[in-house]
């Protein structure tokens, strides 16, 4: 193997894999664009991927709130900016560790489920027999699972959004001695409703990512019980990394003068 | 409403591997047709192809005079909704009880009540045997009463075709008399095509009007069961008495 194919061949699979997902969002969202959604099943599927999540991620988000504010409320206050304790917990919570979050908890989760349903579907011929009974797999599987992940990453955000802060909220008062109304008016001004909208914009993004690769991983599961196995745990990978990758540059297009409040 | 199926010339490979090299079959209408041959002659392939799950490399498939290569996605869903399929696995949706199986192309596909659905569904699983089940669940079942409710599923909505993959493989001898009677049945019932792959001699025998066998991608021999088996090819003759022909491969 020359320098060129080991250096070609990651790279090649990389943007072949890069198409495949692509194409494989296109087709779906043609399906959306014609109106032709299944809404028993997308309906089913939201009420499962919000309910299943919903704990663990109020969870993540409270207390990474809570230690947030723990470790940084005393440089605060030595500094005598205590007026920003609250102010700069809502705003890393809300721009990035509420959607990012919440994003990590639907990778493990909900992409590793999706992956794992489809695959086995897949392997067992149920997908080959959806086909063989008029019914297509995009419309009746796939799309579904995006439309609830669109939705419901969002919603968890917004709601792990407001358990971080309250956690944040939690520390500072009962614990730092800060006056409610002095985090309360911290928080109002150095966060506005679109910092909110748009890391729930993120969280929209990381849901689709979720939902497509899980499903295109395990759509493509070949090979039994092992078969579906790596494609749960690839969906699990991909879909972590492309969150990072992704929210780095969402982050930096969506909060361009960061700070400059 | 039996339809009529052609194979002219299909081939088919994977990779290197050539599977089908040149196959032509008129499946005879209304009638059924048994398709035998060794394990990865490329059986499956045929049914996979009627479906569209694949499609040929050169060759054609007609259905109804109508060559498949020119069906669009909305021509696939019609024709697809005028054939059904059970699968060797059984390939039963194991979200849904059987029920909801049996339905599910009646409930995706038509306006029909859900009552209506249920009771079609009942008659169907009353057909198969299994009246009084439909709240069961797939992994409730053992393999020959899954088989079963394939069957069911399958002409929920009295396909003008069935295909039907090793229906009685890995059943016992009583199971198997039931579902190649249930084949012969339906058949009778709905006048439909079927198309029965197998390698078991008793469903060869008991449900076939005519018998297909295909050898190293292409047929080795075609007639109605009496005349196969008077076959002067030593290959055929052997297959259907199951004893091992001189130079078998
Ligand atoms: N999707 C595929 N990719 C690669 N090879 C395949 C694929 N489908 C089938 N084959 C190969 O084609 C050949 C024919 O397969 P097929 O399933 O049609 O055989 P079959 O006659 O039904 O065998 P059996 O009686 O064991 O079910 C086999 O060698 C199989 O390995
Ligand atoms: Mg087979």
């Amino acid at each position: 193997m020359n320098l060129f194919e080991s250096v070609g061949e990651p790279v090649l699979g990389f943007f072949e894999a890069i198409g495949e997902y692509t194409l494989f969002t296109l087709r779906t969202s043609k399906l959306l664009l014609r109106g032709r959604i299944h809404w028993r099943n997308t309906l089913a599927q939201m009420a499962f991927i919000g309910v299943d999540s919903l704990p663990i991620a109020l969870l993540t988000a409270l207390s990474v709130g809570m230690v947030f504010t723990l470790e940084t409320a005393n440089e605060f206050i030595r500094y005598g900016a205590t007026s920003v304790i609250g102010g700069a917990a809502a705003l890393t919570i809300v721009r990035e560790l509420g959607p990012t979050l919440t994003g990590v908890v639907f990778a493990g989760r909900v992409s590793a489920a999706i992956a794992a349903e489809l695959g086995t579907m897949k392997v067992t011929e149920q997908i080959d027999a959806l086909v063989s009974l008029a019914a297509d797999p995009l419309r009746f599987l796939v799309l579904p699972r995006v439309l609830a992940c669109v939705t419901m990453l969002p919603l968890l955000a917004f709601l792990s959004d407001a358990a971080g802060i309250a956690g944040g909220y939690g520390i500072a008062v009962y614990l730092k001695g800060v006056s409610p109304l002095v985090y309360a008016e911290s928080v109002r001004s150095l966060i506005g409703p679109d910092d909110v909208a748009k890391g729930l914009l993120k969280a929209a993004i990381f849901g689709l990512v979720v939902a497509i690769v899980g499903s295109h991983k395990g759509m493509n599961a070949r090979g039994g019980a092992e078969g579906v196995g790596a494609a749960t745990t690839s969906a699990v990978v991909v879909s972590l990394i492309t969150i990072f990758i992704s929210n780095y540059f969402l982050s930096s297009v969506l909060f361009p003068g960061a700070g400059a409040h | 409403m039996s339809m009529q199926v052609q194979l002219v010339g299909v081939e088919k490979r994977f990779g290197p591997k050539r599977v089908l090299e040149g196959v032509d079959i008129a499946f005879a209408p209304g009638k059924i047709t048994v398709v035998i041959g060794p394990s990865g002659c490329g059986k499956s392939t045929i049914l996979r192809l009627l479906l569209g799950l694949q499609r040929p490399d050169a060759g054609r498939v007609l259905v109804d005079g109508q060559d498949l290569a020119i069906f669009k996605e909305p021509d696939w869903m019609a024709y697809r909704e005028r054939i059904g399929m059970v699968f060797q696995s059984g390939a039963l949706f194991d979200s849904m009880p059987i029920g909801r199986n049996v339905g599910f192309a009646l409930q995706e596909h038509t306006k029909l009540p859900r009552e209506e659905i249920d009771r079609i569904a009942e008659d169907k699983l009353r057909l198969v045997g299994l009246a009084g089940q439909a709240q069961l669940r797939p992994s409730e079942l053992s393999g020959g009463m899954q088989k079963r409710v394939a069957i069911a599923r399958a002409i929920a909505r009295d396909p003008g075709m069935v295909l039907y993959d090793e229906p009685t493989t890995g059943l016992d001898p009583i199971t198997s008399t039931v579902i190649e009677d249930l084949i012969v049945s339906v058949a009778k019932q709905t006048g439909a095509t079927s198309i029965v792959v197998t390698h078991q001699l008793s469903t060869i025998f008991r449900t076939a009007d005519r018998i297909v066998m295909l050898l190293a991608g292409v047929v080795l021999g075609e007639g109605t069961p009496d005349e196969l088996k008077a076959s002067p090819d030593p290959r055929i003759r052997g297959f259907l008495s199951g004893t091992v022909p001189d130079g078998w491969a």
